[in-house]
Order: structure tokens, then sequence, then C-alpha cells
């Protein structure tokens, strides 16, 4: 009996670590198919860069969480694996119905409990309170823009000089000149400026209106820590700041399934050095024609 | 009892319309494996779209359009490629299919139909005919599940939580075909015959349970797997009608023109959108439907555990030959899992803009409810001290539940604090949470619990080799298939994908994924060992005695099989559930109905 | 009619005090109270939610045509039939299925009158008036709410049809059993009227 047992743990563990190192030679060079230009940072199988002023909580959470669970986990697995071995049938060997007073299973738990209330009211709710809802005041200058989700597809809706958006509604869309359905009639809407591309300065806060034309979207940047569903018929603001020296080009994704094309709904998003990189970005995006042809 | 039951029954009434609870739980069992089946057979395909994107499949893809027609194939998989929308739909239906079709029906309808009557000592459910109606209800949403891969357009294509507006724009009756068979309005009409056979069989259970024990059966008496049981059905009785209501409105959405789950001025591609041809009023509330859906959908999820639970506690009682540690914390803890599973449900829906006191109150309910999990664990652990354990093929699956679980249970903790849940919600990491709860888990404890009963249903024990060798493999390519999920998901590669490499971190961890594919097709190749086993068993496998396991419940002193009305005489129950080992006897068993020791 | 069968069947199980056909509608009645409680939350958040104006918006009490007095008449036709199935009950009790069964038959024809009222002079002059599911919401989860339980009106017509012809002859078996099924179809018909006794103040009265 003992002996099969070792048999079957020799052989499992072997076959885990057997595929664990096969696996990643049947890997084959996956890349994936660029913008115009180079994604920043490394990837890998933990967390990825974080280029956010507030990801590190998030992550600090996630380890530290993940440390317990690895304590725990190790601690119950040693004392499974001893009562296998120790409590394995054999000659001469009887169980004891005996129940045992085991003082330390319920410690154990209370000190799961107290850890779990600690993680929640220390870190959780108020970094939640800080990420969700510690919007930046206007002293501390946001950049303002609107981003309005559709299928597959997302819409970046910059203010432009005046600092004001324009008035939109779903009568006025286009496919062709007006995806966003902005209204022709509104002067703040003449100089506004509409592109698949999400671009930021680093260091200076970020307040995003997020919105859908559609289906229920997710506005995900996993290198800012950022998540948020995208829910048709309201508008949900979101805010973000970047690291100083982020500067680089990174990817937006579509994190909640929303059609056939969900797995292209991607994006770019640019961190800028400086305002007036982006400030000179932001003129060149703005499209001639339009500009001439239906205004002015 | 009356002299009907004597009479002998036509071969459709004795195995097709059977009122027998032994014959509706094998039923019951025969069609959930075929289901489960399929539903892996779903994943194997997405597995290789995962692994090898845009690569047409290799023989399958050959054999499907074969199977299913060239216009079948130029819709779905052209070229052996699979679309993104076909991609879609096997990734709802096997959600779908597992949860619904497979496992609740396999731990419900099979073990509990077939195994709770008999451990409370009872002659049958204690309403047969809707233990019947109960069957032909879920085989009913089965057919039309599975119909619906045949409609134009093909299956849902959701996602199994089908959020609005996209499950409700999503898929209109092609041209000429009535406006019912479409893939998503079938999966809503399906999910209600679903809903309405889970409805029946709680009801019957629970009524069982309360009425139907034995003499001297308190409740306190019960196997834990009749108390999991009791508190499952509870949890499906109360938590599957907000879902059916939710399913009738979303039916209303698709087929009478309403708006409930659709906001003023949507704009589909450009176009106002429209249902059925008709422009749509708005204003509907989208996030209605998530929390509908998420007040049953959570308490599901502990209708897939519970009894899993359960069977594992009988195998490690009857296996370490003494009495389950903590019978009562497991059974209060169970019942308390019942209650807060109830309030917990918001906990999916953190991104969806949600405040911090909202949030906060629901974090707290999930971290509350995370202790009796911690409890129920813990105990069972703790119950291997002092045993004097038999490595039986059932307890070897039984015991791999445990890590198993706990791995699953442990990852809850992130993905339930909502801050950690940020990066998290809706990756892999999700996937790989939820399925060491459910396959790893679940599946294993299910298999444990065929090898357990085996022989009560047939007389014959299942092969311990082949058991064994199908243990072995299972567990390892289980890990190799979920394990890798995590590092995907940390990696920020989001579920539902149809192509991860898209990303920078999705193809940064591609390696991953097709290792997490191989394992998958691996699995397959395992149950090879479970297949040749059981049907071989059934007919050539080694004849045992009615208690082979030597095991103490009232399930083990009726004959093997039971005959229609189970036991030849009224069993009386004189002490409680396991009695293993108990000092000064000789023989290691004190079974509940023995007056003495014989 | 395999009425032996199991135990407490038809008699009172001496620990629980009911018999299992009675414990087992009352749980069937948690699981509707479930279901109509989630409909009446839709209905409450819908209307927090619809659009103050527009196409969309929610009609007020007065734009909504509809009339309290056939809504009010056909709650009265409803509470009779909760009496006169209660009144079959007891006649059983006392053994006169004659009457008993003149009872069930006047449930069943109230039941008819109303669904008759609900259809002729509301459903189909208000879809005539080009008040449609479409319209807007309130109309869709007045049609979706009062649709649901003019089939569980349906359902006990069916039911009780059902014991007033073939399944009768089952009080010449075993009176008692057939007795307790007419209570259980009782406690559900009376779960209808319930029903329909919060739908029409919250969609014909409140605004
Ligand atoms: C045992 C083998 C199994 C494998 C290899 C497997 C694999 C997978 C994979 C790879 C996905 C993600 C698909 C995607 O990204 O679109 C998935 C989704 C899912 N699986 Fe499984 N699974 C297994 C068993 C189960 C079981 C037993 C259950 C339930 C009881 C289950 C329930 C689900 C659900 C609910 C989803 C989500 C579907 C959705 O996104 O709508 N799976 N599974
Ligand atoms: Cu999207
Ligand atoms: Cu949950």
């Amino acid at each position: 009996m003992y002996r099969n047992l070792l048999r079957m743990l020799i052989l499992v563990i072997g076959g885990c670590a057997l595929m664990a190192i096969v696996s990643p030679a049947m890997a084959q060079d996956a890349t994936a198919p660029s913008f115009d230009v180079e994604i920043t940072g490394t990837y890998g199988p933990f967390l990825p860069p974080d280029v956010s002023t507030t990801g590190h909580q998030s992550d600090l959470l996630i380890n530290t969480l993940h440390w317990f669970m690895g304590v725990l986990f190790v601690g119950w697995g040693i004392f499974f694996v001893y009562c296998l071995v120790k409590f394995r049938q054999r000659p001469g060997h009887k169980a004891d119905p005996k129940p045992v007073k085991a003082k330390v299973s319920k410690y154990a738990e209370i000190v799961v409990a107290v850890f779990e209330a600690a993680l929640l009211v220390g870190l959780s709710i108020p970094v939640w309170a800080e990420v969700k809802e510690g919007f930046p005041t206007e002293e501390e200058n946001p950049q303002h823009v609107r981003v309005v989700a559709e299928q597959f597809a997302w819409n970046f809706h910059y203010p432009g000089p005046d600092g004001v958006f324009g008035r939109a509604g779903p009568q006025f869309i286009d496919m062709a000149s007006n995806i966003l359905g902005i209204d022709p009639d509104d002067e703040h809407g003449a100089d506004d400026i509409v592109s698949g591309e999400l671009h930021v300065v680093a260091g200076r806060p970020v307040i995003a209106d997020v919105t859908s034309k559609d289906v229920i979207h997710s506005f995900s940047i996993p290198v800012l820590r950022l998540k948020q569903d995208v829910i048709p018929g309201m508008r949900i603001p979101v805010w973000f700041n970047t690291k100083d020296d982020s500067a680089g080009n990174y990817e937006v994704a579509c994190a909640q399934l929303c059609g056939n094309n969900h797995y292209s709904m991607r994006a770019l998003m640019v961190i800028h050095a400086t305002q007036s990189d982006v400030d000179a970005w932001l003129e060149s995006a703005k499209p001639e024609e339009f500009d001439e042809d239906e205004f002015d | 009892m009356s002299g009907e039951h004597h009479k002998e029954l036509g071969f459709f009434r004795k195995y097709v319309f059977s009122v027998d609870h032994k014959v509706i739980g094998i039923q019951y069992g025969i069609t959930a494996l075929c289901f489960l089946f399929f539903g892996f057979c779903l994943i194997m395909m997405i597995r290789w779209q995962l692994a090898y994107p845009g690569e047409p499949m290799p023989l399958i893809g050959g054999l499907l359009e074969r199977l299913m027609g060239a216009k079948w194939a130029e819709e779905f998989m052209p070229g052996g490629r699979m679309t993104p929308d076909f991609y879609n739909a096997l990734g709802a239906m096997h959600g779908t299919i597992m949860i619904f079709l497979g496992v609740v029906p396999l731990l419900v309808g099979a073990f509990g139909n077939y195994v709770m009557p008999l451990q409370i000592g009872a002659p049958d459910m204690a309403f047969p005919k809707i233990n019947m109606a109960s069957y032909w209800c879920f085989a009913a949403g089965g057919v039309i599940m599975l119909s619906s891969f045949l409609v134009p357009g093909g299956a849902a294509n959701s996602g199994w939580t089908s959020y609005p507006p996209l499950s409700a724009i999503a898929q209109p009756p092609a041209a000429g075909w009535p406006i019912l068979f479409s893939g998503q309005t079938l999966w809503l009409v399906g999910m209600v015959a679903l809903i309405t056979s889970s409805l029946l069989g709680s009801v019957n259970f629970i009524v069982t349970i309360i009425q139907l024990r034995v003499k001297g059966l308190t409740m306190f008496r019960l196997p834990f797997f009749v108390w999991a049981q009791f508190v499952t059905s509870f949890l499906l009785l109360l938590a599957f009608p907000p879902l059916e209501a939710a399913g009738v409105l979303q039916l209303m959405d698709r087929v009478a023109g309403t708006s409930f789950f659709l906001p003023e001025g949507l704009v589909v591609s450009g176009q106002v959108a429209m249902v059925q041809g008709r422009e749509i009023a708005g204003g509907g509330n989208p996030l209605l439907w998530q929390h509908l859906f998420w007040f049953l959908a959570h308490p599901e999820v502990y209708v897939l555990i519970l009894p899993a639970m359960g069977i594992v506690a009988e195998i490690i009682a009857n296996n370490t030959r003494k009495p389950l540690w903590g019978y009562r914390a497991l059974v209060y803890s169970t019942v308390f899992l019942g209650f807060m599973s109830f309030i917990v449900w918001a906990h999916h829906m953190f991104m969806t803009g949600m405040g911090t006191s909202i949030s906060a109150f629901f974090a707290t309910t999930t971290m509350i409810i995370s202790i009796p999990s911690v409890i129920i664990l813990t105990a069972l652990i703790i119950s291997l001290y002092n045993g004097a354990i038999r490595f039986t093929t059932p307890m070897l699956f039984a015991l791999a539940f445990l890590p198993m679980f706990a791995i699953g249970g442990l990852t809850g903790l992130p993905l339930g604090l909502p801050v950690s849940d940020i990066p998290l919600h809706d990756t892999y990491y999700v996937i790989g949470h939820f399925h060491y709860v459910v396959a790893p888990g679940t599946i294993l404890a299910i298999f444990g619990g065929i090898y357990y009963w085996f022989p009560k249903i047939t007389g014959r024990k299942m092969n311990d080799t082949l058991g064994r060798l199908h243990f072995v493999f299972t567990f390892i390519c289980m890990n190799v298939v979920f394990m890798p999920m995590f590092f995907q998901g940390l990696a920020g590669v989001s579920r539902r994908l149809f192509d991860q490499t898209q990303y920078s971190w999705g193809a940064a961890v591609q390696g991953w994924t097709i290792t997490s594919s191989w394992g998958a097709w691996m699995l397959g190749v395992a149950q090879i060992f479970f297949f040749i086993n059981f049907f071989w068993s059934i007919w050539g496998g080694k004849k045992v005695s009615n208690n082979p396991w030597e095991a103490t419940t009232i399930e083990w002193s009726a004959p093997s099989p039971p005959p229609h009305g189970n036991f030849a005489t009224e069993p009386v129950v004189y002490r409680g559930p396991y009695e293993y080992s108990v000092p000064g006897m000789s023989k290691d068993f004190f079974p509940q109905t023995a007056v003495t020791e014989a | 009619m395999s009425s032996e069968l199991l135990p407490y069947t038809v008699k009172p199980h001496p620990v629980t005090g009911v018999y299992s056909g009675k414990l087992g509608v009352w749980l069937f009645l948690a699981s509707e109270v479930m279901l109509f409680g989630a409909f009446f939350s839709a209905y409450i958040l819908l209307k927090v939610g619809a659009p103050l104006e527009g196409p969309a918006h929610w009609p007020l009490h007065s734009e909504r045509h509809m009339s309290w007095m056939i809504g009010g008449f056909n709650t009265l036709v409803l509470i009779i039939s909760s009496v006169t199935m209660v009144m079959a009950w007891v006649s059983l009790k006392s053994g006169n299925f004659g009457k008993a069964r003149m009872l069930l038959g006047a449930t069943v024809a109230l039941a008819v009158l109303f669904l008759v009222i609900k259809i002729t002079m509301e459903y189909i002059p208000h879809w005539r008036d080009g008040l449609t599911t479409n319209t807007s919401n309130f109309w869709g989860i007045y049609y979706t709410m009062t649709g649901l339980h003019g089939v569980h009106i349906l359902g006990g017509i069916v039911v009780i049809s059902y014991f007033i012809g073939p399944g009768s002859k089952l009080w010449h078996e075993n009176p008692e059993y057939y007795t307790n099924r007419i209570e259980c179809t009782g406690l559900y018909w009376h779960f209808v009227d319930l029903v329909w006794i919060f739908l029409f103040p919250t969609l014909y009265l409140m605004s």
C-alpha cells in the first residue's frame, strides 16, 4: 500500500514537472500584430508593467494575497501529506474515532478572518474609494477626454482648443463623416477631434467619460490597472494618472465580450513626455476636410 | 404496500417513462455524462483555435464538414478554420452545457436522485411522477439547446451569461425562419425548460428529505451528502426563479419588441438599433439583467460544489474508517453558506461602475462567505487525522478534490476584493479560479462518486487498475490545463478571446496557452480508461456483496441493485451516519440500521 | 392510482404535521414568490430608471387609458373565485361531493370570466389603440406581468377542470386524498389571486 502511494506521488509530481518542462518548448514564437509602433515594456506570465500612479496599490494587494494563499496552501498541504503517510492503512494500525481537539484549526480560521478583514478595510476599501471616486480637482489640471465604444472600436473624443466638448446625439451619427454624432450646429464641436488613439501626457491626470453606442464593452488598460465596464445609456467617469517617466506606446483592450470581433477591439494609447507633444499630435489629427467643408 | 407495486411494468414504463427514482437517477446520469462529454468536445475545439489561432483544424475540420455538410462548414468553419462567431458560440455553449446540462444534473439529478432516498431509507421520492416530469423537462431543455447548433446563425454566442444588449440584438432569425428559431432565443427557451426541471426536482428533494426519513433518522443523523442535497435544493428553489423572470424579459425583448434591457439611443453599426425589424423604444437598463442573472448564478456555484463536497465527505468517512471530524460544524457551515450565497451576487459586477459603499458591502459578504468554506475544507482534511486511510479508487479522487478545491477557493479571494479584482476581472484568472472549483474539484468528486456507488447500482465493482490510471492521468492533465490560466490572467489576457496573440501580453504567454491546450487534449485521451472501465464493468466487473466498502450508511443495507421499493423491510436507524472503528467491536464499522453488532 | 404507495401522501406526517403534497405546494409557492418578486423588482427598477420625456417615458397615470373599474371588477371576480374554492374544499370535508363539484365549476367559470374580460376589454382595445409591447417599458412590463399571471390562471383552470372531470374518480377511491388535492389546488389558487391583488394597484392605481 505504502509503496503504491509512493509510486503514485512520484508519478503525479513527475508528470506535472515533465509537462511544465516540455510545454514551453512547444510554444511557437508568437508576436502581437503591431500597430505602426513598438509597444513599450516587457510582458510575461505575471502582472504586466505598471505605469500608473495608483496601480502599485492593487499590485500590493494581489501580491500580499498570493503570499497569504501560498502560506495557507502549503500549511494545509503539509498536514495533508503528513496524514496520508502517517495514517495510511497498514497491518497493526487502527483508526482512532475520538475527535481530536484541533485548536490549531480554530486559530487558523480566526487568522484567516482577521487577515481578510484587515486587507478589506485597510487596503481594498480606501484604494477603491481613491481609484474609482477620488477624481482630480480642476486645480490639478486634468485632461478631459470622452471615450465612446462601439462594435469593434474605441473612439476618443478630445474637446479641442476651446476645452469644451460639442454636443452629441445619435441622430447626427454618420459612419462616414461623424461617427460620434457631434451636432454640426454646436460651435463647441467645431474644433473637436475624434481619433482611434488615446494620447495623454506623463504625469498629468486624465478624466475620461466612457460610454457605448451599442453593447456593453469594458475599457481596460492593464498597464494602468484600469478597468471599467462601458454601458450603453450610461456615461461613467473614470480617472487615472501616469508616472512621470512612463512615456511610450501601450495597448487599450476591450475586456467584455461584445460580438464576433471582440478579440480585435484594441486601441493604441500613447503617453507623451510633454504637453507640447500631445498638442502637436492633436493638431495633426484634426481632419482637414471636416474642418473646411462642414464648418466655418 | 399496494398491489400495483408488484405488477410487472412494460418496457416503456420500466425504463423510459419510469417513476422509480433509481431509474430516473440513471437516466439523468447517462444523459448528463453525454452532455458533459459533448461540452468537453466543444472546449477541445476551442483549445485548438486558442493554441494555434487561424490554423485549420486537423482531422476534426474535415470530419465536421462531412458530418454537417458543406453549407454548414462554409458558415462556421470555412476551410477548417473556425469563425469568431462560431468560437463565441462554442464558448457560450460550453459554459451552458457544462453547468446546466452536465454537472448539476449529475450531482443533483443523478447522485441526488439515486443515492439520497436510499440514504434516508425511503422507498422512493415523495412525488415519483413529478420526478419523471423533471427528467423529461431536462431532456427537452437539452434537445432545444443542442438543436440551436443547427439553425442559421448557429447556437447562442453571447457567453453563458448572455448579457444584453448584445444578447438582445444578436442573431436575429434568418429570413423565412420562425421567430423562435435563432440561437439566442432557443437558448432562452431551453433555459426556461431547464429551470422548470430544477424547480420540480428541488421541491421533490426537500419534501422527500423532510417527510420520508425512516424511523430513528433524525436530521443530525443524516449523512452529510443528504444535508448537502437539502441545502442545494433550497438554492435551486429560490435562486432560479429570478433567472426565469430574467429569461422571460429577455425573450420579450427579442420577440415582442420590448426594451427592458435596452436603453435609449442605441446605434448599431451606424444604424438605429432594431429588434425584429422594429425600432426599439428604449428606456431599459442593461444592468437589470446582470442583477437578476447573478442573483441566480452565485448560488448556482454552490449548487455546483456542495453536493460534490457531500460525495467527498461520504468517501472520506468510509475510507478513513473513522467519523467525519466536526460533523455539526460541516452542517452549520453548509446551511450558512446557503443563506449567504444570496447576498454576494454583485461581486460579479464590481466593474459596472459601483461606488465605494456598495462594493464594500458585497466585498464584505464575500469575505464572510469564504469563512465557512474554509471551515468545511479544514474539517475534511482534519478528518484524515488518526484515520486508517485506504487508498481505494474513489478515495484517490476524493483526496485529490481537497487541494484542488483549496486552489479554487483561495484564488477566489483576489476576485472578491474589488481592488485586486480590477486587473483580474474577466481575465483567464477568473476562468482558472472557477474551473479549479468545478473541474479538478467537482468533476473529480463526480468520478469518485461513480466509482464509489457503482457497486450499489450494478452489483459489480469497477476495475481498480484502470481506475488508478484514470485518476493519475486525469489529475495531472487537469492541472496542466488550468494552472497556466492563472499566469495568463495575471498577464492580462481577457477571457472569451478568439485570438489572444492580438495583444502583446497575450502573445507573451502564448506558450502557456499551448501547454493548456495540450493538457486538455491529453485529458480527453485519459478518459479512455474511464470509458473502457465503465462499460466493461457493467457486464464484466467483479461481483461484490451488498456492502463492498464496509460502509455504515443506509444505502449499503439494501440489495445491489436495490429492487423497486428499495428495502425488503422498512429499515430503522439506531445511530449516527459514521460509526466507524467503535471501540470494543470486532468489526470496524457499525451500520446505522444494525440493532446490535451482528 | 398508486395512492397507497408512499407514506404521508394522504395522512399528515406526525412530526411536520402536513402531508407531502401540502409541503410541496408551499415550497412551490415560495419559488413563485421569488419569481413574481423578481418581476416586481424589475418593474420598480425600470420605472425609476425610465427617461423623463420622449417616446419611451413612463406614462403618467392619466396617459394609460386603464380603467380601474375593469381592473377592480376583475379583482372582485378573482376574490369571489377564491371564496368558491374554499367552499368547495369545505364541502368535501363534510363529504358533499356534488356541492363541491358545483363550486369548483363556479371557480372555473369565474376564472374564465376574468380572462375574457382581460382579453376583450383590455388587451384587444389597448393593442388597437397602438399601446403595444413596443410602446414603452410600462406597456412591455404590463403585458408581461399580466400575461404571466394569465398563464397562471389558465393553469388553474386546467387543473381544476381536471379535478371536476377525469380526476374526480379519485373521490370514490380515496376521498381524503381527493380532498387533499383540492386543498393544494386551493392554496395555489389563492396565491394566484394574491398576485393579482398586488398587480392591480401597481398597474392600475399608482402613478
Ligand atoms: C474539464 C475540462 C474543461 C476544460 C478544458 C474547460 C476549458 C474552458 C476554457 C478554455 C474556457 C474559456 C473559453 C473562452 O475563453 O471563451 C472555459 C469557459 C467556461 N467553462 Fe470550462 N472547461 C472545462 C470544464 C468545465 C466545467 C466542468 C464547467 C462547469 C461546471 C465549465 C464551465 C465553464 C464556463 C461557465 C465557462 C465560461 C463560458 C463563457 O465565457 O461564457 N467548464 N472552459
Ligand atoms: Cu468591445
Ligand atoms: Cu459569485
